[in-house]
């Protein structure tokens, strides 16, 4: 097999680990849209990456640390409704990084605009795969030793805080682990299809879970079914490689759901 | 500050946003005892609640926990996040973890063992409330705080729940501290009844209570067009709906 296509599988499966179990919690937490502001503002954390000539994966990895610390305090505040901060966080950094694009472009910066938004999966080079399973191996990590706390918190938040759960740290680590998700993302799926890939496997997961942790699992492995579908289908009909990892995951959905009100 | 007080609240005050939501409160909780707090809505009643567990500040006064309270908390009737998969055995387990027999246990002392692997979104309102009572059993706690544990359930129901609370205070030597908009039948196990509406109009023994001119201030009027009507039942019902004689022998007529 191709060099790049093996760097395309793994990279694929790294995401789908990350992906799979994070978006059990983002489904738990209804989370969806904080994912997605989350992902816009990565453009922004790729143009001023380009910028700086530093790799877009630490660009984007350090702007939704930023944004994800801003909405926890903007949070807390409790003056808007979350939807509306999100709302407003999610186009300003957009826009954002729309502009500093743009003028790193008349700089003379060669930047291909669509490989952000949709990834370049088939472009993965081998720092860029040891960078994202850095990632993953950090997030993984957190993941797990933040789980109990993370899922007496999804359950119930009161309770939780009863327990002695210090429900607003969980809370903010689980927004940082979500945005370096997010970094490790962008060459693999790109800003627009990273939510799709956090809360597809997520949901079909659920209809066959009982517990939790089988929810987890299940949603991992999903993921990682994706990806293999999506990436056999782009190199066997030369559809683009992201969206054909999502719209798998989306037949998965679809059939699995099928199945299960039958 | 006398040894055998679990829990007091002293001089309490809360404002939000200008509004005075509860003023010069005043409450202790002794070992062993049963204490209602009942009140009108709005009242103030769940704000007290949670400024005694510690879930959110008073504006003003002191809160006093005895150095080894272990509170048990079991909300007002709340639902579980439907999303997450999760058995009422999971459950119990998310605080600690507790041994597969010391679950059983408990989950039979609240007559609730047959849905120890039912997923916890398919039980019904009065299951749930008792694997949330179960849930702060597990904690051996010293204190149990029930918020309107009675909302929702019929007449027999709670003659059954209450019989239950009064139970675990005998065998867990716990202080209970229970929130009602229904003075009558909390009264039987009570030891002491405050009565609030942001302040406290009164309090006492349930027998002196029902007489105090600020209870029948505040309860007076609605309590006109009711009366208790005692009902007779020769069978009582377990909470999976199965009946049980309580003539053992000669019931008489058969069920259903």
């Amino acid at each position: 097999m191709a060099d790049f296509i093996i760097n395309a599988l793994l990279a694929g499966i790294g995401l789908a680990m990350l992906a799979g179990s994070l978006g059990c919690v983002v489904v738990w937490r209804r989370m969806a849209y904080f994912g997605d502001t989350l992902a816009h503002s990565a453009l922004l954390g790729v143009a001023l990456a380009v910028s700086a000539d530093i790799m877009p994966i630490i660009g984007v990895a350090v702007i939704g640390i930023v944004l994800a610390s801003l909405l926890f305090w903007l949070e807390q505040r409790k003056e808007l409704s979350n939807d509306t901060l999100l709302g407003i966080m999610s186009h300003s950094a957009l826009a954002l990084g729309l502009i500093v694009l743009s003028i790193a472009q008349t700089k003379g910066a060669n930047v291909d605009l669509m490989a952000y938004l949709f990834g370049d999966i088939l472009a993965v080079s081998r720092e860029e795969l040891i960078w994202i399973y850095a990632g993953a191996v950090l997030v993984l990590s957190l993941f797990a030793y933040l789980w109990r706390d993370l899922l007496s918190i999804s359950v119930h938040e009161e309770l939780a805080r009863t327990d002695g759960v210090s429900v607003n740290k969980t809370r903010f680590m689980f927004m940082l682990l979500l945005a370096l998700t997010i970094a490790v993302a962008i060459k693999v799926v790109g800003v627009l299809l990273i939510t799709a890939l956090l809360i597809i496997p997520a949901a079909s997961a659920r209809l066959y879970s009982k517990t939790p942790l089988q929810m987890v699992v299940l949603s991992m492995l999903l993921a990682i079914l994706s990806v293999l579908l999506g990436l056999g289908a782009s190199l066997y009909w030369d559809t683009p490689a992201a969206p054909s990892i999502v719209l798998a995951a989306a037949l998965i959905f679809f059939v699995t759901n099928l199945r299960h009100s039958r | 500050m006398d040894n055998n007080i679990l829990l007091a609240a002293e001089n309490l005050g809360l404002k939000r946003q200008g509004k005075t939501i509860l003023s010069g409160v005043n409450l202790s909780l002794r070992e062993s005892e049963i204490v209602t707090l009942i009140g009108p809505n709005g009242a103030g009643k769940t704000s007290l609640i949670r400024i005694l567990l510690g879930l959110s500040q008073a504006s003003e006064g002191e809160v006093y926990r005895r150095a080894d309270l272990s509170i048990g908390y079991v909300p007002q009737r709340t639902s579980i996040n439907a999303v997450l998969p999760l058995r009422v055995r999971d459950f119990l387990q998310l605080g600690a973890r507790y041994k597969d027999d010391e679950i059983a246990q408990v989950l039979h002392e609240v007559g609730v063992s047959h849905i120890l692997d039912s997923a916890i979104q398919n039980i019904s309102g009065g299951e749930l409330q008792r694997v949330l009572l179960a849930r702060a059993l597990l904690k051996k706690p010293n204190v149990l705080v029930l918020d309107e544990p009675a909302q929702g359930v019929d007449i027999i129901g709670q003659q059954a729940l209450y019989k239950m609370i009064a139970s675990i205070r005998d065998h867990h030597a716990c202080g209970i501290l229970m929130v009602s908009h229904d003075l009558h039948l909390v009264m039987a196990a009570t030891d002491q009844v405050v009565c609030l509406n942001t302040h406290v109009c009164c309090t006492g023994h349930p027998d002196h209570i029902s007489e105090h001119p600020e209870y029948l201030k505040l309860f007076g009027d609605a309590l006109d067009g009711m009366a208790v009507y005692s009902h007779h039942h020769d069978h009582e019902h377990e909470l999976n709906g199965a009946i049980v004689c309580t003539h053992h022998k000669e019931c008489g007529h058969r069920h259903g």
